[in-house]
């Protein structure tokens, strides 16, 4: 039987959801029927509205879909602008203030404490500058992500930008495939660095080398059911197909309507499609794709380079995106770190001053929830470095700043069971000042996910943190489990949970006596996950070795149980009402 | 008269009639020999399955985690409150719940 979510989408979903939306803006939130909240606030996730957890009632976080990450030049500003003026609801973040954007890891933006009654002039905006919320929610081609400096990179074997717009236009607003099972993410990259994570995708296209009529091209292998999510991660099966740039759209469709026509639309839990790649296997993939999705001849795999893959591996040069890169044209790219991916609007302004003062204004956002400046001549490199932005948002940060990961947390999402945003900048500090790499890691990748759907990719990390509860002197306490060793490349490997419900207070020193323990146990010039790799689970839980610091938690209580964790009188009985119409 | 029972947001909460009256990351106390060992269960509600009713009693089943033993899975029926003149009253979240014995699966 069709759950209640297929049978909205049955009557109403997809692009035609925006004319319900600004009717219902212009009537003001309390119009939406009593009976019918679920479905709408179900489908306005298409359009990238996502209501705000209990306690926030009538507040929307707002998602902005950037392909690959890439922001024109101008739009930084837009986005800052929007933050500045809708972004601010009753609740203050101690460390973030009223108004901020928050980079995710896939490559888009998400702005909280929007109002229903906002939303029209927010679009407005948005399309008038080349924006949109489109699909960043809800089930169906969310934003595409890839190398986010595709087409600007020294080292890429290929230009994926122009592949992604190409997707991106062809299958935003598609009505052929924007009522899908599930959620569908697509990665396209041409680096040879890996940056696109495509192994951690439904869907991924990555850079290989094909003979096609006796000679060498360069194009796609494609990997389909990837993800990590509710506790069943997966890697992206390899469907022995390679594809050229001209026809990825052809094969990205195919695959997209075979999911939407053989996902399970029973359960929502067993509708992504790693869950049809388990139960058909790559190659009933394969076959089905080719005789009912495609009406060419599928090329078998090409020569692929993901033994060249660094990113997000734990060992070698780029793991990250982070300082400054040689682009193709001669000119630089500067990557910064934005810890836990969160910038103040004001900051979000600045940063557009300075991409426009010494880049080409453009600037891009990495899966690391990082943020790129592009087209930086070498002779302003240096003026550049010296903007009092850049103190902040460093291009050479410690490694426990440029390491950190963090999702949204209960200060918003449903779904968390713990505090993340703001505890991972409290982690990362504190490790800064008190912990000690070896000299030659300048590395060190942290993720913490509230919980099991997997947000801040915990576990392709050195250390993931994902959310927990236990009993510390017999009170309930926010904890954290401790997995270690995860990472991609060559060779992927998700993180060992070893160590589980570690109170939250405890973690930073449980994290400081592991380090401890690295450092005094690795074998020369050997890498944290390296290390890892040849120790048995026990081993690594007795090295974690939970332990009490000066490290203060002021949010070890359920904040689930506030309206919000930051507030003064923070219980649900003093929620604010949802937002009057104004 | 209806009442509406849904398991929306990838499992994070129950709606009744379109209110979220139930929500992940509470603790429960389950008097039960079937999710593990321990006398009292501790489970850490990670995720809610499936929504269902037996007579009155609102019952969920739920992917959780006991944090005294370790043990996690899902669990059978639990109560999570009861529907009143068309009203849900949702159970103490300090009760010690018993999950309803499993009759015809």
């Amino acid at each position: 039987m069709p759950t209640d979510v297929e049978n909205w989408k049955s009557e109403v979903y997809g692009s035609e959801i925006r004319d319900h939306l600004f009717e219902f803006a212009e009537r003001g939130f309390d119009s939406i029927p009593d009976d019918e909240r679920d479905a709408w606030f179900e489908r306005f996730k298409w359009w990238g509205l996502y209501h705000q957890r209990n306690g926030q009632e009538g507040y929307f976080m707002m998602r902005i879909g950037t392909p690959n990450g890439v922001l024109e030049p101008g739009q930084l500003r837009v986005v800052g602008e929007i933050a500045d003026e809708y972004a601010r609801g009753p609740g203050t973040n101690p460390i973030f203030g009223d108004a901020y954007a928050d980079f995710t890891t896939r490559q888009s933006i998400q702005l909280h404490w929007i109002e229903l009654s906002d939303v029209p002039a927010i679009f407005e905006k948005l399309e008038a500058n080349g924006l949109s919320t489109q699909q960043a929610c809800g089930d169906s081609w969310r934003n595409i992500v890839g190398n986010p400096v595709a087409g600007k990179d020294a080292q890429e074997v290929i230009d994926a930008w122009p592949v992604i717009r190409d997707l991106n236009e062809t299958f935003k607003g598609n009505d052929d495939h924007s009522n899908l099972p599930r959620k569908w993410k697509v990665s396209v990259t041409g680096s040879a660095d890996g940056s696109g994570q495509g192994d951690i995708n439904d869907l991924a296209f990555e850079p290989a080398y094909k003979e096609v009529d006796g000679e060498d091209v360069v194009g796609f292998n494609v990997r389909v059911g990837g993800g990590l999510s509710r506790n069943e991660p997966r890697l992206a099966r390899d469907i022995d197909v390679w594809v050229s740039p001209e026809r990825v759209s052809d094969v990205a469709g195919g695959l997209s309507a075979l999911f939407r026509d053989n996902g399970d639309r029973e359960d929502r839990y067993n509708a992504r499609i790693k869950f049809l790649v388990d139960e058909w296997g790559a190659e009933r993939v394969r076959e089905t794709l080719q005789e009912e999705y495609v009406d060419f001849d599928l090329h078998t795999a090409g020569r692929d380079v993901r033994e060249e893959y660094t990113y997000n591996t734990g060992a070698g040069e780029r793991n990250d995106l982070i300082g400054i890169h040689d682009q193709k044209d001669g000119t630089n790219f500067v990557g910064l770190n934005v810890l836990v991916g969160r910038m103040g609007a004001e900051d979000v302004l600045e940063l557009a001053d300075v991409a426009e003062e010494y880049g080409s204004g453009e600037v891009r956002l990495s899966q690391r929830q990082n943020v790129i400046v592009t087209d930086v001549p070498d002779d302003a490199i240096d003026d550049l470095l010296d903007e009092p932005i850049l103190e902040h948002y460093s291009p050479s940060p410690s490694p426990f700043m440029r390491g950190s990961v963090a999702c949204t947390g209960t200060e918003y999402c449903s779904l968390s069971i713990v505090e993340t945003k703001n505890r991972q900048v409290r982690y990362a500090r504190w490790l800064k000042e008190n912990v000690e790499l070896p000299d030659d890691v300048d590395q060190f990748h942290i993720h913490l996910s509230g919980c099991t759907a997997s947000c801040a990719q915990p576990q392709i990390a050195d250390v993931s943190l994902r959310g927990m509860k236990t009993r510390k002197d017999g009170e309930p306490v926010e904890a954290l489990d401790v997995g270690l060793g995860g990472g991609l490349g060559a060779e992927p490997q998700f993180a060992r949970w070893v160590t589980q419900r570690v109170p939250a207070d405890e973690v930073p020193g449980a994290i400081a006596n592991l380090i401890d323990t690295f450092a005094a146990e690795r074998e020369e010039g050997e890498s944290f996950r390296a290390f890892v790799a040849r120790h048995d689970d026990d081993e690594l839980d007795a090295f974690v070795d939970p332990e009490e610091t000066d490290y203060d938690d002021p949010m070890m209580h359920n904040t689930k149980r506030t309206w919000y964790p930051y507030a003064e009188d923070d219980s649900l009985d003093s929620a604010p009402p949802a937002p009057a119409d104004d | 008269m209806t009442t509406r029972l849904r398991v929306l947001d990838d499992g994070a909460w129950i709606s009744v009639d379109d209110h979220r009256e139930v929500r992940v990351s509470e603790l429960w106390r389950l008097d039960t020999d079937e999710f593990c060992g321990c006398d009292l269960a501790d489970l850490v509600v990670e995720n809610f399955q499936t929504v269902g009713v037996d007579g009155s009693t609102v019952e969920v089943r739920v992917y959780g985690q006991c944090i005294a033993c370790g043990a996690s899975g899902t669990t059978g029926w639990i109560p999570v409150g009861r529907i009143r003149d068309g009203s849900f009253a949702a159970i103490d979240r300090s009760a010690i719940r018993r999950p309803r014995p499993e009759t015809n699966q």
